[in-house]
């Protein structure tokens, strides 16, 4: 273990007390949110009743925690013993993603405190009951997951065995809910064929958000990998993150030609050059996609670590705005009202992240996430093996 | 059980707001008239030129927002009305959402909200009683009976008199047909009401994936358990023969 001098060095107290400040102006919004209602901090109406809570925190969230599902799978399922040095932060980055989703709900729902209904309350015919339970029943199988983390850092010997001995039919169900979460929240709007602009609606939504999960579940990868490489100075498992570049790359690609296939057979490439603001977000979008994909074309950039970062950043920018893109900018037009989130919404969004970020940051350095590194950048560790 | 629903007149209507009173008084709805449908208001009466016309819930005949309501707090009665109950919902507006016709309204300055919309005055219904407006209506304009008498009574109407109506029987198709029907002089896209919507009940869409959903979790279960079982084997069957190897 590192030493708690760590955290309290000078470094640390510079992030500290912007932080602390942010959860005071937390603490004001949630004051007036849970007294005043949700009008009094969003930007939100009857016209336009889903806004950057359920758009960013959920819908984007959900996406961004998607390198949990493909790393376990990977490594437990397809027993790819390789990839292990970058399965634990893709869990921890899942794990916090699906709490920030939870807080996320907490401000957004009308009534959270009503939120356990859906255990009770059943209706099979919402997307929204299936999206309900995914969320339930993930957050607890990457808590299971993350705990098992902690219980090896804590030497909780039973426990770790219990873990192992699950590990499998564990993974396979956080896979499963996965893949119904991720799709789901692209079925959420299967319903609003008159108000989604035909650029983004199509029957194929739930498949779409599928296939950019399994892209953007690789460029997270990349990107704490890197990162934390930077921050933590430790070294980078270069040739595995080249490797997850080369699947984005695949995933990219797969996902691109769904979509495009799929417009071109709707009818809605005739959209792209509309003008207004639809078909500037959908070009925005394309180009963080085209930007990633050219950079993981070229010889040079997709090698190395900078070009592999930036590739890995466009690809998960593409993702986000596409989610955007079909949960608030796509919906704009239709509703008549002009809506942009408000200083409430923005402030308690941009606190979580950072507050997510934050955890992340002080949890590698207490818990085993990353690999013991010993100067050795490829060094995979084999003790866990049995 | 018969299915019941309110037909709408516009031509008729004079514009003396006596069924926004009155729903008001029925559904102890506080506040003034509105001029567009709110928490306050589940119904108003609007005006373009000389026509009045009304706005309200639609009461669908297979609803969008009883279908996105995770928690079944909307529910579509055998009667006709389209109930909600407020103490199920949890607050999540799929509901506002995935109307077709964007009525549901909510309470944006409550620290306890609920969704707001016309009930069709169900309990009086319970009672034998008509919805209020429709018992107000000193024209007749909005009337309440079973669907399909409306559904003649309006196209009787509509034949009698094509020079007063427009051929078009809103809510006898719109979203696989709704429990509220209209007549009016002017296209009702003109009025602001959504046009082309289609004759398919829009839950469908949704239902085509989710009724998937058992048979995906099958068989990608099976298959992912399968492709784990298969290289699992398969490694522990390299490892012993390494171990014999080297023995």
């Amino acid at each position: 273990m590192r030493t708690t001098s760590l955290i309290l060095s000078r470094k640390n107290l510079a992030l500290f007390l912007p932080l602390a400040g942010l959860s005071l102006i937390l603490l004001v919004f949630t004051l007036v949110r849970f007294t005043k209602g949700l009008g009094a901090v969003t930007n939100l109406s009857d016209a336009f009743p889903w806004g950057l809570w359920v758009g960013f925190d959920v819908v984007c969230g959900v996406a961004l925690a998607a390198g949990g599902f493909i790393l376990t799978g990977i490594v437990y399922l397809f027993n790819s013993e390789r990839y292990k040095p970058v399965l634990r932060p893709a869990i921890l980055t899942a794990f916090l993603g699906y709490l920030l989703v939870c807080l996320g709900l907490m401000y957004d729902l009308g009534k959270p405190w009503n939120i356990w209904h859906p255990l009770v309350m059943w209706n099979p015919h919402s997307v929204m009951f299936e999206v309900a339970w995914c969320v339930m029943l993930y957050t607890t199988v990457l808590a299971l997951e993350f705990g098992s983390i902690v219980a090896e850092a804590m030497n909780w010997k039973k426990l770790v065995m219990a873990f192992h001995a699950v590990a499998v039919p564990l993974v396979l169900a956080g896979v499963l809910l996965s893949t119904l979460h991720q799709s789901s929240l692209g079925s959420l709007f299967l319903i609003v064929p008159q108000k989604l602009h035909p650029l983004w609606y199509s029957s194929l939504l739930p498949l779409n958000f599928w296939l950019s999960a399994v892209a953007v579940g690789f460029a997270t990868v990349i990107l704490e990998s890197y990162t934390t490489s930077k921050l933590m100075k430790r070294g980078l498992e270069l040739e595995l993150l080249i490797d997850l570049g080369r699947f984005l790359w695949l995933a990219l690609v797969v996902y691109l030609t769904v979509r495009l296939q799929d417009m071109a057979l709707r009818g809605a490439l005739s959209h792209v050059l509309d003008g207004g603001l639809e078909s500037t977000a959908f070009l925005i979008e394309m180009s963080l996609f085209a930007s990633a994909l050219i950079l993981l074309t070229i010889r040079r950039t997709h090698a190395s670590k900078l070009g592999l970062f930036f590739a890995a950043l466009f690809a998960l920018l593409g993702v986000v705005m596409n989610r955007l893109n079909v949960s608030i900018i796509g919906l704009v037009s239709d509703s008549g009202v002009k809506y942009f989130p408000s200083w409430g919404e923005i402030v308690i969004t941009a606190t979580l992240t950072a507050m997510g970020f934050t955890i992340f940051f002080i949890l590698v350095r207490f818990l085993p996430i990353f690999p013991p590194d010993e100067g050795h950048p490829n060094h995979v560790p084999t003790a866990a093996k049995h | 059980m018969k299915t019941y629903g309110l037909l709408v007149d516009f031509t008729a209507c004079i514009g003396c707001k006596a069924c926004m009173e009155t729903c008001k008084e029925v559904n102890r709805l506080p506040g003034g008239l509105s001029d567009e449908l709110n928490a306050e208001n589940y119904s108003v009466v609007k005006q373009q030129g000389d026509l009045y016309y009304r706005q309200m819930c639609m009461h669908c005949l297979t609803p969008s927002c009883v279908s996105v309501c995770p928690v079944g707090a909307l529910e579509k009665t055998s009667a006709g009305p389209v109930n909600y109950d407020g103490s199920k919902c949890m607050g999540c507006r799929y509901c506002m959402v995935a109307c077709p016709f964007n009525v549901p309204r909510y309470e944006w300055d409550k620290a306890a909200p609920v969704v707001r919309k016309c009930i069709m005055c169900i309990d009086r219904l319970a009672e034998g009683k008509e919805p209020a407006c429709a018992w107000v209506c000193p024209m007749g304009a909005t009337r309440f009976g079973e669907r399909d008498r409306l559904l003649e009574i309006a196209h009787a109407r509509i034949k009698k008199y094509p020079d007063r109506y427009v051929d078009h029987v809103y809510g006898e198709h719109e979203v696989g047909g709704t429990s509220v029907l209209m007549l009016s002089s002017v296209p009702f896209a003109d009025l602001g009401f959504r046009s082309g919507l289609p004759h398919e009940a829009l839950p469908e869409l949704t239902w085509t994936v989710l009724r998937k959903i058992p048979n995906i979790v099958f068989t990608t279960g099976i298959i992912l358990g399968g492709v784990w079982w298969v290289i699992n084997r398969r490694m522990e069957l390299d490892r012993e023969n390494h171990k014999s190897d080297s023995e």
